[in-house]
């Protein structure tokens, strides 16, 4: 509850600074049309020289495809830049500021930074979902729609804990910047059902990058093929990385000892 | 006569060592310079595997293009594609917000050329450390890949074709910055549509036929379909020395531009910050 007061707050305080920069929302706007635009041309590319991807029809991958962009909005919203904010302060030495705070550092470090214009991102990816949705044979049913949105809060969690594991490695390793671009290019393989993939590779975006768990799960919900044992592994597997995230960010805190003066 | 030599001579004496030195400072950061080429290496991955399962659906090749085929290009992609890396928009947008640029005025050279033998300094690095990477995916996706001798000497001159193209063509957008450096927009928008023209999505013959009649007037496919197909491709001895001649006529006209407008654009410069 604290921790949502918390959140709320900076959010608050954090939309009130990007709101200056109004035009920052057409750039951002410019470059999702640019991505959604992209992302159907390929759709479209593909469907022109077959009817179904491994058992995936047309408007199914649209749904996938909506739910990465969507997510990969709420991680460049708003994971992203405390997890950037956080590997720089370590490097600077700067982290002091918010450890010696009296709020727990963990809930601390990952609200503080809040990039509203891209919330497009979100609002274009559910665009792209609802459309797909719309395509599909079956309707989605309120069972479906609930367990879709449950999944898709438990894959952002699991997203937000592989980051904040990645970023406690800041404490050892100095230069984290060339995770970030390896996340961003290992993030496009969510495009598609990552059941395409050959088995070492599903293996690598399900568990060592939880990607499966963030957009292909939920996906797996809005097109009625989730298993319950998915949802089971989906759930055990997020408790797990959330108590293993908590404890090495814990760890990793103790080797900091504040590079400034 | 002979101060038209003896600049000649100090532009390659400069070429060689700030390739020579980039390649050292490169050496240190073989980590960081790995996380970034495994993360590179996700996309033609995702379009290997989609362009692969269309085909074993369809009895094992898409448009006369079999599995072992896409693999190949996808491979031989991944080097083009390192190769492509070069001086970004982005990187101008930086030069001026933060008033670099005004110590590479300085210099008695235009700062095109540090960007060039910079860049082209990490490459062999970048190659070296490719290797083994290109071995991974070779054993993972079984390519079918046999180039002639004179397929291999072509592919070797395409790359670099490929780089200066490419330098070029972003050095041609990084101009805009002078205006505004508020680019990103326009930036993305032409990315967007190098990626679709250029065959880094898919080999042009995938593309529908409007799309590669557009492409056709473009410098894109040139640094990178062209390049991949030297080697992958069964393309006629004719049609190499064509491509390689494409490439000089874009490499031409693209420096071209970019000088042309450098003149407009370095009047308007006037160095912020310090």
């Amino acid at each position: 509850m604290r921790a949502a007061r918390l959140g709320w707050l900076y959010f608050k305080l954090g939309s009130l600074t990007e709101l200056q920069y109004r035009a920052n929302f057409f750039i951002q706007l410019i470059q999702s049309a640019v991505a959604v635009g992209t992302a159907i041309v390929v759709l479209k590319l593909v469907y022109s020289h077959t009817n179904e991807l491994n058992g995936w029809s047309e408007p199914e991958l649209l749904v996938v495809m909506g739910i990465q962009i969507l997510l990969g909005g709420v991680i460049r919203m708003s994971i992203q830049p405390n997890m950037e904010r956080v590997m720089e302060e370590v490097r600077e030495g700067k982290l002091d500021f918010a450890l010696t705070k009296p709020e727990d550092s963990q809930v601390l470090v990952s609200v503080r930074e809040v990039r509203i214009w891209r919330a497009v991102d979100i609002v274009s990816g559910a665009l792209v979902l609802a459309y797909g949705v719309n395509g599909l044979d079956r309707s989605v049913d309120a069972g479906d729609a609930a367990l879709f949105a449950a999944m898709l809060l438990v894959g952002a969690l699991t997203i937000y804990c592989f980051w904040l594991c990645i970023t406690t490695g800041a404490f050892w390793i100095v230069n984290t910047w060339s995770i970030i671009e390896l996340f961003d290019g290992v993030y496009q393989t969510g495009r598609f059902p990552v059941s395409i993939y050959p088995g070492w590779l599903r293996i690598g975006v399900t568990f060592l990058v939880p990607i499966a768990f963030a957009i292909t799960v939920p996906a797996e919900a809005v097109t009625s093929r989730l298993e319950w044992s998915t949802v089971a592994l989906a759930l055990g597997f997020a408790s797990l990385l959330f108590a293993f995230t908590r404890w090495w960010w814990r760890f990793g805190l103790r080797r900091y000892s504040g590079a400034s003066a | 006569m002979n101060g038209k030599a003896g600049a000649v001579r100090s532009m390659f004496d400069f070429y060689v060592t700030r390739g020579r030195t980039q390649i050292q400072s490169e050496f240190q950061y073989r980590a960081a310079t790995y996380f970034w080429m495994i993360g590179m290496l996700a996309e033609p991955i995702v379009y290997l595997v989609v362009w692969t399962t269309i085909a074993e659906q369809q009895g094992g090749s898409v448009q006369g293009i079999t599995t072992g085929e896409f693999a190949a290009y996808y491979i031989v992609w991944t080097l083009v594609r390192n190769m492509n890396i070069v001086f970004t928009p982005y990187g101008w947008e930086w030069r001026i917000r933060e008033g670099q640029l005004s110590a590479a005025l300085l210099r008695p050279l235009h700062p095109l050329h540090d960007d060039l033998a910079g860049f082209a300094g990490w490459k062999p690095v970048v190659i070296l450390l490719w290797l083994p990477v290109a071995a991974v995916l070779w054993i993972a996706f079984d390519p079918v890949l046999a180039p002639t001798l004179l397929e291999a000497c072509v592919f070797f001159f395409a790359i670099w074709g490929a780089y200066l193209i490419r330098t070029m063509f972003m050095s041609t957008l990084g101009m805009i910055t002078f205006w505004t450096t508020r680019v990103s927009a326009i930036f993305e928008l032409f990315i967007a549509a190098e990626l679709l023209l250029s065959g880094r999505l898919v080999p042009m013959p995938l593309m529908p036929d409007w799309a590669q009649d557009v492409a056709g007037f473009l410098p894109f496919q040139w640094s990178f379909y062209f390049p991949i197909e030297s080697l992958v491709g069964d393309l006629s001895t004719g049609e190499l020395l064509r491509g390689l001649a494409m490439q000089a006529f874009w490499i031409a006209v693209l420096t071209g531009l970019t000088l042309f407008v450098w003149r407009f654009a370095v009047r308007r410069y006037s160095a912020v910050g310090n």
